[in-house]
């Protein structure tokens, strides 16, 4: 029995501008971070090293070199960094978040539980958090059955993986593009702050080995026409607006969602969907099924959608998507690439949690 | 999300009862609320019951805390492992039943949710204080304790003998055979039902691991399963492996099996040869007044067989003697017969019965097994032996179906 591995969100490369009063420390520190991203991390730690000699409480620096740790596997470092931040820093959720990741990695799951408590209780609404929490808990459970059942015990010391947040305030409204001169709100952590205005094109930057997500041309067609409710998507009498067969097609994947009809739902993604985190799609469709059931009390909506397209065959739609089960609710943004393909709108790259 | 949800939680209690309707009279939460925490506070029963009981109050922390504590003592109750998992669950996802580990037989999470039934349903028992099962009717002085096992509750019940009266001790959890009870043929993996003895004690040392902490056979198959063609043998009272604190209800191939610790504490009480194990597929409970009604008659019944054995007259002493009668090598004609030849060489008799046990015997059919010490004295033969007779309930009179030696 191996565990089903969390999907690691894409890295999130939208630039802060926050907590950069000089530009000189906000090229090191974008240096850093651009070398973290290639995966040069002796260089990118240098580099976080200079920032931090400058000014040794910046906390975007910090958690950048605690991040960097946790991928050298310097644990107690990593350890060390985001137990620091959470001193200093206890209303911030991302690293008691990332402290409980390294933990389960370690196997420490009761640590990693206390951790991800933390992060939640200061983030009530925290997505990967609260996943991360479920895994946790998911994976005690697991030890206890198998104790109980006396299954293989080597089943029991399975890590559980959860998912690293790779950027300080991950929980605000990070999908808010940097639009020059923009200053974003002040990063005061309240729950569940999701942007109000209009929302614009994301513009991804590649993250790693993944490939770039396609690439709006024109910003100004986002929110051409005024974005209906979530559910009156199907009930849009034009089948020859793009537009609304984009949302037709939104609104069946909440509603397969919603309702736990895992085929449709898993009908919704494009054959090249690629899952998040480097997933095959194998096991990608596997955690899913075992998520998306019938009997399930899940309430899935897709609030304020808005769409732009990159091409007649390929649209971005963002919206606000609100989750609800049992035991989970959240509120987070939710941005999904989707292709038209032989006559239907399908998911092709779906990103999270940001 | 806040701790557990509730409807998740209820799941857990919830699927048992409505799986105990059938069984027996509604258990609702509150019910088990008030009685089970009431009757056995502690041990490793009670604790479970305990978390069973905090789930059903909503009380989660509290049911965490308690299964932590209870684990920390058993880890091998595999029972409280599973609801440790489901309550973990529970947190990451709805769940619907007791025992949500996914890819595992289920057959062996239906015998972890039976124990959890069992256990349950024992809790929910008559309490045997102010009433006795109706088989205890007289107990030897030597006798300290008696055993009664229902099956049907997956209990053994312990009984201490004061001045003849039985009185509740305590009760253990206990499985019993796979294939149930009513055992009939060797390896038919079952339990029998009836009124036995504890025979011996084997070492320790001697046994595997999966008898664990001991292991004391019993007398099957008596005189009355020998009598009734019944057969098989090495039907033990035992303790449980070291990987298991328990076992499920069903699971022996015939013995009554106890935990460790409770094999344990019950030894103490065991003496062999003499300690009763009465075996019912369920037990009646009434009053002590109802069994002093049947001893009295039981009673008066062998002191008129002692005493018209006494007289010589072997016409008044035959008729205590049910026409189908067997001492295992006689039948009554031969008996009769053998009886008259006795008697006519005798002047004089004597015989002094003592150390009477009388328990009736599981089943439908008014049986009675009743033991004693027989000092018989006559002008040319005298002596002394414990006696076993079988009285069978014959209209209004007790007649003996079978007389031999113990």
């Amino acid at each position: 029995m191996t565990y089903p591995s969390r999907a690691v969100p894409g890295l999130i490369l939208i630039c802060f501008t926050l907590l950069l009063p000089t530009s000189a420390r906000a090229d090191d520190f974008q240096e850093a971070r651009r070398l973290f991203q290639q995966g040069s991390y002796p260089q990118a730690l240098e580099r976080v090293d200079a920032v931090l000699v400058k000014q040794p409480k910046d906390a975007r620096a910090r958690f950048l070199r605690g991040l960097i740790f946790t991928e050298q596997s310097r644990f107690p470092e990593a350890i060390r960094v985001f137990t620091a931040l959470t001193e200093d820093y206890p209303e911030l959720p991302e690293p008691y978040n990332n402290l409980a990741v390294i933990y389960a990695s370690q196997g420490q799951d009761e640590k990693a539980r206390q951790a991800l408590e933390m992060a939640i209780r200061t983030h009530p609404t925290y997505a990967t958090a609260h996943e991360n929490l479920g895994d946790i808990y998911a994976k005690m459970a697991r030890q206890a059955y198998d104790k109980a059942l006396q299954l293989d015990a080597s089943n029991a010391s399975a890590k559980a993986k959860l998912a690293l947040v790779k950027e300080l305030f991950s929980t605000r409204a990070s999908v808010v593009a940097p639009v020059k001169g923009t200053i974003p709100e002040p990063p005061v952590p309240s729950p569940a702050v999701v942007a109000a205005g209009p929302v614009s094109p994301v513009v991804s930057a590649p993250a790693g080995a993944t490939p770039p997500p396609a690439k709006p041309e024109a910003p100004a067609a986002a929110a051409a026409s005024p974005p209906p409710k979530a559910g009156e998507a199907s009930r849009s009498k034009e089948p020859a607006d793009p537009q609304a067969e984009v949302l037709r097609a939104l609104d069946q994947w909440v509603k397969a969602w919603s309702s736990g009809d895992a085929n449709a739902y898993l009908g919704a993604y494009a054959p090249g969907f690629k899952p998040p985190g480097g997933q095959n799609r194998t096991e990608w469709e596997r955690s899913r099924r075992e998520r998306v059931v019938k009997g399930k009390r899940i309430a899935v909506q897709a609030l304020s959608p808005k769409v732009t397209f990159a091409g007649p065959e390929e649209a971005v739609v963002t919206f606000r998507q609100s989750y609800q089960s049992d035991t989970l609710k959240t509120i987070g943004s939710k941005r999904l690439v989707m292709v038209r393909s032989a006559g239907r709108w399908l998911i092709q790259r779906e990103e999270l949690g940001r | 999300m806040r701790g557990v949800s509730l409807l998740a939680v209820f799941a857990v209690v919830g699927a048992l009862n409505l799986d105990t309707l059938a069984m027996g009279p509604k258990l609702s939460p509150g019910s088990l609320a008030g009685k089970a925490g009431e009757r056995r506070p502690e041990g490793a029963e009670g604790a479970i019951v305990g978390v069973f009981r905090l789930i059903a109050e909503d009380r989660v922390a509290a049911a965490h805390a308690e299964l932590d504590r209870l684990l920390a003592v058993n880890p091998n109750f595999r029972l409280a492992q599973l609801v440790k998992g489901d309550l973990l669950l529970a947190r990451a996802q709805p769940i619907h039943a007791l025992g949500n580990a996914a890819g595992v037989p289920e057959e062996r999470l239906n015998d972890l949710r039976e124990e959890a039934r069992a256990r349950l349903l024992r809790q929910r028992g008559e309490t045997p204080k102010d009433r006795l099962p109706r088989y205890l009717l007289k107990m030897a002085p030597q006798q300290r304790h008696a055993i009664v096992v229902d099956t049907s509750r997956s209990s053994l019940y312990v009984f201490e003998n004061r001045d003849g009266v039985p009185h509740y001790v305590t009760d253990y959890y206990v499985t019993i055979g796979k294939n149930g009870t009513d055992k009939a043929r060797e390896g038919d993996k079952k339990t029998p039902l009836g009124v036995y003895n504890v025979t011996g004690s084997l070492p320790v040392a001697k046994l595997g691991d999966f008898y664990g902490s001991g292991a004391f056979p019993i007398s099957y198959p008596n005189e009355w399963d020998r009598r009734a063609g019944r057969n098989g043998h090495g039907i033990w009272l035992h303790g449980t492996p070291r990987d298991t604190y328990s076992r499920p209800p069903r699971a022996s191939d015939g013995c009554v099996v106890l935990t460790n610790e409770d094999l344990e504490a019950l030894s103490r009480r065991l003496q062999l040869g003499a300690t009763p194990v009465i075996i019912s597929g369920g037990v009646d409970w009434v009053a002590e007044s109802d069994l002093s009604r049947v001893r009295s008659s039981l009673e008066e019944t062998v002191e008129a067989w002692r005493r018209d054995w006494e007289s010589r007259d072997t016409g008044r002493y035959l008729r205590h003697y049910a026409a189908g009668f067997s001492s295992g090598t006689m039948n009554l004609a031969q008996w009769a017969e053998q009886k008259r030849a006795v008697n006519a060489g005798k002047t004089w008799v004597k015989v002094k019965v003592g150390e009477v046990s009388m328990f009736l015997y599981p089943g439908a059919e008014p049986l009675a097994v009743v033991t004693f010490l027989q000092d018989y004295q006559s002008n040319n033969l005298g002596n002394v032996m414990r006696k076993r007779q079988y009285w069978m309930r014959d209209g209004d009179a007790w007649k003996i179906a079978y007389e031999g030696a113990v």
